[in-house]
């Protein structure tokens, strides 16, 4: 049976489509999930879209951090079910508390697109395992508060527990510390991308295939997954 | 408080009014009067202010526009043409493609974030009202000389309020221009252009029918942003203290709200429940009742107290002068109000009914149960006042012709022809802007196939079959100044044939035509030859003008910018795996296509080595541009090219370096016996195109030149870590790099 991954739309989402895209090129069903509807549809796995979710106001994803959908994400995230935050997405689970820490503005305050070389720095989450270990991949970075921030004892542990999923590398774009792309919750499920792996599906439209590899292995972590 | 109403203007008869202070003239004053048979009430001498101003009548450029409709050339694809919101044409499979450009150059200047953010916003709206979706934008943008203390800080807010407001509406940025020439100090031109798709039985139209139809205003609440700005900006001059002062004339942008808007109209356009709908921008409420109701032949009456206010202390006038952003007007039949309401509670918008279309002929609009205004809507839309302005040839023109650049000292030795090419990469107009663009969203939506620095931007429409689109802006005010029948030419022929490098087939026009003052009769002329150069242009290539927009009063004091029609060239491909890259691939041959001479006026070279201004701009030879189209296609359809890129500024010397730096390889060039190096480097002839072809592939290739009598000269082979011309300079593509690339992050940090 395919994996059915449910991506949400809040009111800004923008990289939503592309998501569903991604998804099904990897093998997958998206199913398309609403802002205001806190029932699920039973997916298997959600993808929280790139996108300005209310505009960015007050902080970039601190509104849709309530939106009823979230409440049951914010449940299901907590029974296992895999999540996966890209860029906006990012700032939602960490505004969610889902993930620690904080995506802040950009060092040099502009926001920046390019195709950004990074490495995968773990395969043991619900969204890395089909890469190869250390993997470099080109897979594209846009966004204005896109520098990752967390005190000290937060970036020992995720360092510590090899919870840092992705890494800059070749230049770091927004001055994140630690080079941090994107980590992962302790269990593995959950895991925040600041660049756009769904950007890099078709090299007729971005700049690889890299960033297929997430969406397949979820798909390939839902099958060894007992219903 | 008591308002001016129709009851009190009646009474009072001829009453004089102060409209000199809002622009207009006597003797339109006086028609107004002769219009109406009473004078105007306050309310209705603002609404004519703002709708016969240059910027909303076209008074002074619409006799010579009409010539863009009589040369015309036959088209089966044009599906609305000139005079909509933007035209619209057939791309088959029925799918149908709407684009347009337009200025925002006067509140960019003023207020560079929100100046620029809300001419992008404008231009979506603009899309949005025939019915698409909106899928990519394009920005032409000049600026004063790049180390110039007001460009640092008019660039930084104007590239950052275009990408603010675009990439939070999910638009991918695909394209456009940066130019930097001191004409445009006190004037920097801001072009946003935007392009939308739509099923063909999907278009929308703006005309307020049918008596009893509920007028619906859609999205942000007005406010006292952007009062005058039609009028008080964009169509007058800034004198020396100008700018600053009149901040509050400039709109202020909210992309969320607006995102919000578009999915709700296409949600609406979907399931077919607007009858009319136009946008609100330029003149807001004012240009957005009269122009729907005299599209429909009919009437409309206005309750203006039910406008959802931010200020609730706003008058009539302001209300309806507004240009708050983020609005749209729809007419919708009362059977159909409570689902468009419905709709747009599902999407967050706010929509309230503001009165309904009657069969009066009459727009009444009422204030709180007193009739401020009424007038016949066609009057104000259509009917306007148009001006036969006086023109003159330049005076100084004669002169400028003949300071011909032939004489300027040239680089000869190996030595100075390395330093030249060295230097001309790194010149702001000629360097990389990755700096710019890089501020942009080019990914969102997921179907950019091509993006800057390629020649064009290209879109996928169909995922199944490929279908696409590629559009170009180009223009090139140094030349139109030396000729502007020409030099609008030259910008036509260059868009077009950066469309076709791409292997896409050039179909459609749009044209942003920025100028000085249209009372000076120089600048008129100018105007009138750019037109008709344009017109002339687009009659021989086949490629109809679909829209467009005039941009007066770019001046600073009586000192007018360099004539800049901006040309927007839209083209389509059958299958866009089939598109050509410009960066060279890893081997082939490099041919150059077309016909080098020595063409030096309003050069690159000329300005960027001597500050120099003169002689005549190149040959334009339209039937060599749709030689080279025919042949591009055909090579791209045919899979025979590796690489295309357009020469224009800079010459052969800048598309090497730039196929070379893309590509990430080499290249070693041998000019012809006898070729003068620094000509053929440096030259900037039209009708020229560098390709890079597999081997084996060449004499295929060569063959369709030959059956287009295209003339082509192979200058040599892609491969190397160097930009070698055999005897001239051999330069690491590393050095390259870094003086290409080091220009505007120095510049702007």
């Amino acid at each position: 049976m395919t994996a059915r991954v449910g991506v949400v739309t809040f009111p800004g989402s923008l990289d939503d489509r592309d998501a569903a895209r991604a998804v099904r090129r990897a093998g997958g069903e998206p199913v398309a999930l609403w802002h205001a509807d806190g029932d699920l549809h039973g997916v298997d796995a959600v993808v929280l879209p790139g996108g300005f979710s209310y505009g960015d106001y007050l902080r970039c994803g601190a509104i849709a951090r309530f939106a009823p959908v979230m409440g049951s994400v914010i449940s299901a995230a907590g029974d296992g079910l895999p999540v996966l935050g890209i860029c906006n997405g990012f700032q939602i689970l960490c505004e969610s508390h889902l993930l620690p820490g904080a995506l802040t503005r950009n060092r040099h305050l502009h926001f920046r697109n390019r195709d950004q070389r990074l490495r995968v720095e773990t395969t043991a989450t619900a969204w890395t395992g089909g890469f190869a270990e250390r993997a470099l991949i080109t897979v594209p970075v846009k966004n204005g508060e896109g520098c990752y921030v967390a005190d000290s004892a937060t970036l020992q542990r995720l360092e510590a527990d090899r919870r840092i999923v992705a890494r800059y590398v070749e230049g770091n774009p927004n001055g994140s510390l630690h080079d941090i792309a994107g980590i992962a919750n302790d269990r593995g499920n959950v895991v925040g991308l600041m660049p756009h792996p769904e950007h890099a599906v078709d090299p007729l439209t971005g700049p690889s295939e890299d960033g297929l590899a997430f969406f397949a292995s979820v798909l390939r972590h839902l099958v060894g997954t007992p219903a | 408080m008591t308002h001016d109403t129709v009851e009190i203007a009646a009474k009072e008869g001829h009453l004089e009014q102060p409209y000199a202070e809002l622009g207009l003239k006597t003797d339109e004053y006086d028609k107004i009067v002769g219009i109406l048979g009473r004078r105007p009430t306050a309310t209705e001498l603002a609404m004519y202010s703002i709708m016969w101003s240059e910027h909303c009548s076209y008074k002074s450029s619409k006799v010579h526009l009409r010539q863009f409709g009589d040369k015309a050339p036959a088209s089966d694809r044009m599906l609305v043409g000139m005079g909509a919101n933007a035209g619209v044409v057939d791309i088959g499979d029925g799918l149908a493609v709407t684009f347009k450009v337009e200025s925002h150059n006067h509140p960019s200047f003023v207020e560079p974030y929100q100046g620029a953010a809300t001419g992008v916003g404008g231009i979506v709206r603009d899309i949005l009202t025939m019915g698409a979706r909106p899928i990519a934008v394009m920005d032409s943008l000049r600026f004063g000389d790049a180390d110039a203390p007001d460009t640092a800080r008019a660039l930084p807010g104007i590239v950052a309020g275009i990408g603010g407001y675009g990439n939070c509406l999910g638009l991918p940025n695909i394209g456009g221009e940066l130019v930097f020439d001191p004409t445009y100090a006190g004037n920097p031109l801001v072009n946003a252009l935007c392009v939308g798709v739509m099923p063909v039985n999907r278009i929308q139209h703006s005309a307020a029918e049918g008596t009893g139809n509920v007028v619906v205003l859609l999205g942000a609440k007005t406010g006292r942003d952007g009062i005058g700005g039609v009028s008080v900006l964009a169509s007058a001059t800034f004198d020396s203290v100008g700018g600053p002062a009149r901040r509050p004339s400039v709109q202020v942008g909210d992309p969320f709200t607006e995102k919000l808007l578009i999915e709700c109209c296409l949600e609406l356009f979907d399931q077919e429940l607007v009858t009319g709908i136009q946008d609100l921008g330029g003149a807001g409420l004012t240009c957005a009742t009269t122009e729907t109701a005299a599209a429909g032949r009919s009437g409309m009456h206005v309750e203006l107290h039910r406008v959802p206010l931010r200020e609730a202390s706003m008058e009539p006038p302001e209300i309806l002068a507004s240009e708050s952003q983020e609005r749209m007007l729809a007419i919708v039949t009362p059977a159909a109000l409570p689902a468009v309401l419905s709709i747009a509670a599902k999407w967050e918008v706010d929509a309230t009914a503001i009165g309904e279309v009657t069969d009066t002929g009459r727009l009444v609009i009422d204030w709180h149960g007193e009739t401020v205004v009424d007038v016949p809507p066609a009057s104000l839309a259509d009917e306007g006042p148009v001006y036969e302005r006086p023109m003159r040839r330049p005076a100084d023109l004669d002169l400028l012709q003949a300071t011909d650049p032939s004489t300027l000292p040239r680089p000869s030795s190996a030595v100075e022809l390395r330093a030249t090419l060295l230097k001309m990469v790194a010149s702001p107009n000629l360097c990389d802007k990755t700096w710019v663009t890089e501020q942009y969203d080019r990914y969102v939506q997921g179907s950019t196939v091509l993006a800057q620095p390629e020649d064009s931007g290209m879109i996928r429409l169909d995922e199944d079959s490929g279908l696409g689109i590629a559009i170009s802006t180009d223009g090139n005010g140094r030349h139109t100044r030396l000729d502007p029948y020409a030099g609008a030419q030259l910008a036509l022929a260059e868009a077009y044939r950066n469309v076709a490098v791409t292997g896409a087939t050039p179909i459609a026009v749009t044209n942003c035509l920025n100028f000085g003052s249209p009372e000076d009769p120089e600048v008129m002329w100018q105007f009138a030859e750019a037109v008709r150069g344009l017109a002339d242009g687009c009659r021989t290539l086949g490629t109809p003008v679909t829209g467009g927009n005039v941009s007066f009063y770019n001046s600073t004091g009586l000192a007018p910018i360099n004539p800049t029609p901006v040309v927007g060239v839209l083209g389509v491909i059958d299958d866009v795996t089939r598109r050509v890259p410009m960066g060279f691939p890893a081997a082939g041959r490099i041919l150059l296509l077309g016909e080098t001479a020595e063409e030096f006026g309003g050069s690159e070279w000329a300005w960027v080595q001597h500050r120099h201004l003169g002689g005549r701009p190149p040959v334009v030879d339209l039937s060599r541009e749709q030689a080279l189209a025919s042949v591009l296609a055909e090579g791209a359809r045919r899979g025979l090219l590796g690489a295309a890129h357009d020469l224009s500024d800079g010459g052969l010397a800048q598309v090497l370096v730039e196929s070379c730096l893309r590509g990430r390889v080499g290249a070693r060039i041998t000019l012809p016996d006898g070729a003068d190096p620094f000509v053929w480097l440096f030259s900037e002839s039209a009708g020229r195109v560098v390709v890079a072809v597999p081997q084996g592939a060449g004499s295929t290739f060569t063959d369709l030149c030959v059956g287009a009598r295209l003339p082509w000269t192979a200058i040599g082979e892609a491969g190397g870590e160097s930009l070698a011309v055999a005897g001239v300079l051999d330069v690491p593509l590393a050095e390259l790099r870094t003086a290409h690339e080091g220009t505007l992050p120095s510049l702007f940090g």
